[in-house]
């Protein structure tokens, strides 16, 4: 039961109090670029989700049975770059012959994760927070949650944004980076809910 | 000793990824269809963007399929077109041959600088800062977006405004796609005259902007014996299907906005006014 609380205060915290985008700000890039269409936004948060999952259940074993017991934790960042960059091209490959519709809807979102830096940082943050396999995947798990909800919720705000009447110097990537840091602060409210509410 | 491991390390993860790769390459090929890769061939392969695709690859795909018009390659001419529909077994088409043309006349003597703009210097920054420094507002910033986006250099700024020289232009269209004041358009390469201003402002305040605009006078749209040209929004748009070649708008434009571009009854340099009177 205990060890059931613990998974779930560490999935929500993920989801919301230390959300990916809003709040850590890492893969600001494709927050920003492919939130204009509601089903881009939900297609990008789909495959990064996907692939964070993916790179964390390769990256965690190698942490822990071949860097640290070779004594290269140094080696980390290096490593799992190249890891993730590989996993993202055998996805596409699989993609591309297994499921051709899901392929065609993601087209150049897929590649783009290779660089993603959100999810880089979700395999590194999980060896820093020390955790087990199993509350890794869920905190990544969570992650990519709360990466597709960000993006869901500002691919909304985007369409809102678009049909409104902008100022002229605010239009375009201004306006949309004042209702991103909006959308950051109203997530900040969400800090330490999580940990009163089960503690 | 510890850098040796570490070397030897990364060489290992490397060439397992890349042996991984391949493998998984091999094992989940995705044959392409042979039509597609025969169109590949013919395409010219430079990416422009002109056929409404993401690219030479994405249109062959599409032509593969089917459905798909093998006219679109602008910069592959006539010959591409040809070819293609050779491979497809379908029915030629003829290519519509388009330049890009600068609907804008308005160089460093015609205009005047509002403000000094120091800012980014691409059109489309300068663009976003109260649509640039400009006194026309909707004319040529200068500032060469659509040189650097053309994949043939057939664009070069002059004199504040760009210039396109139409032999070397593929007519893929990419310099109107980045154009932020929209000035660039995509004329029929046989156009006869065309309007070298955009400014839809009121005669007067069009003037003050830019001593070469277009005033909305509405000489050429009486002149104009087959009823091409028309005055919307206080500026003279040409419907080329109308055009009768007959040049005579050219004449009657008293602020030299209507440009002769090509007419093919008359000779090459030659100044109509006089020909006419």
């Amino acid at each position: 039961m205990e060890q059931f609380k613990l998974l779930v205060v560490i999935l929500l915290s993920a989801v919301f109090v230390d959300n990916y985008v809003l709040c850590r700000f890492l893969g600001i890039c494709p927050f920003l670029g492919v939130s204009k269409k509601l089903d881009q936004a939900a297609g990008m948060g789909v495959a990064v989700s996907l692939v964070m999952l993916l790179a964390t259940a390769v990256t965690w074993p190698i942490q822990r049975f071949v860097l640290d017991a070779l004594n290269m934790g140094y080696l980390q960042n290096i490593v799992f770059i190249l890891i993730i960059a590989t996993l993202v091209q055998i996805l596409e490959m699989l993609l591309k012959k297994l499921s051709p519709a899901l392929y065609k809807g993601l087209g150049v979102y897929l590649p783009l994760i290779t660089t993603n830096c959100a999810v880089l940082g979700v395999t590194i943050n999980n060896i820093l927070d020390g955790y087990s396999f199993v509350e890794s995947m869920v905190s990544t798990l969570g992650c990519g949650l709360g990466f597709l909800l960000a993006m869901v919720l500002f691919s909304g705000l985007r369409s809102r944004i678009h049909e409104s009447k902008i100022p002229a110097p605010f239009r375009g990537l201004a306006v949309t980076l004042i209702a991103a840091s909006f959308v950051s602060l109203a997530f900040m409210g969400f800090a330490g809910i999580v940990e009163n509410i089960f503690g | 000793m510890d850098i040796l491991i570490a070397f030897v390390f990364m060489l290992a993860v490397a060439l397992l990824a890349g042996v991984l790769l391949l493998v998984f390459s091999r094992l989940f090929a995705v044959e392409k269809n042979p039509m597609e890769k025969a169109v590949r061939e013919c395409l010219p392969g430079i990416n422009c963007g002109a056929c409404g695709y993401k690219g030479c690859d994405d249109y062959a795909a599409a032509l593969a399929e089917g459905g798909v018009k093998p006219n679109l390659c602008v910069p592959g001419t006539q010959k591409v077109a040809d070819e293609i529909s050779d491979i497809l077994g379908i029915e030629k088409v003829q290519v519509q041959d388009v330049v890009a043309f600068v609907a804008c006349n308005g160089h460093c003597e015609a205009t005047s600088v509002l403000a000094e703009y120091e800012g980014v210097q691409t059109c489309r920054a300068a663009s976003m800062l109260y649509g640039g420094p400009n006194s026309c507002r909707y004319g040529c910033l200068g500032f060469g977006d659509c040189a650097a986006a053309c994949p043939s250099n057939a664009i070069c700024m002059a004199d504040g405004i760009a210039r396109i020289d139409t032999t070397r232009c593929l007519g893929c269209g990419l310099c109107r796609d980045t154009c932020p004041k929209q000035i660039i358009t995509m004329l029929p390469q046989e156009a006869a005259a065309a309007v070298i201003c955009s400014n839809r402002q009121s005669g007067a305040l069009a003037r003050k902007a830019c001593k070469n605009a277009c005033i909305g006078c509405k000489k050429c749209e009486k002149a104009c014996p087959g009823g091409a040209i028309t005055v919307k929004d206080n500026l003279a748009v040409i419907d080329y299907t109308k055009c009768t070649y007959c040049g005579l708008c050219v004449t009657v434009c008293p602020t030299g906005c209507l440009k002769k571009v090509y007419f093919p009854d008359l000779p090459e340099d030659c100044d109509i006014k006089t020909l006419i009177e």
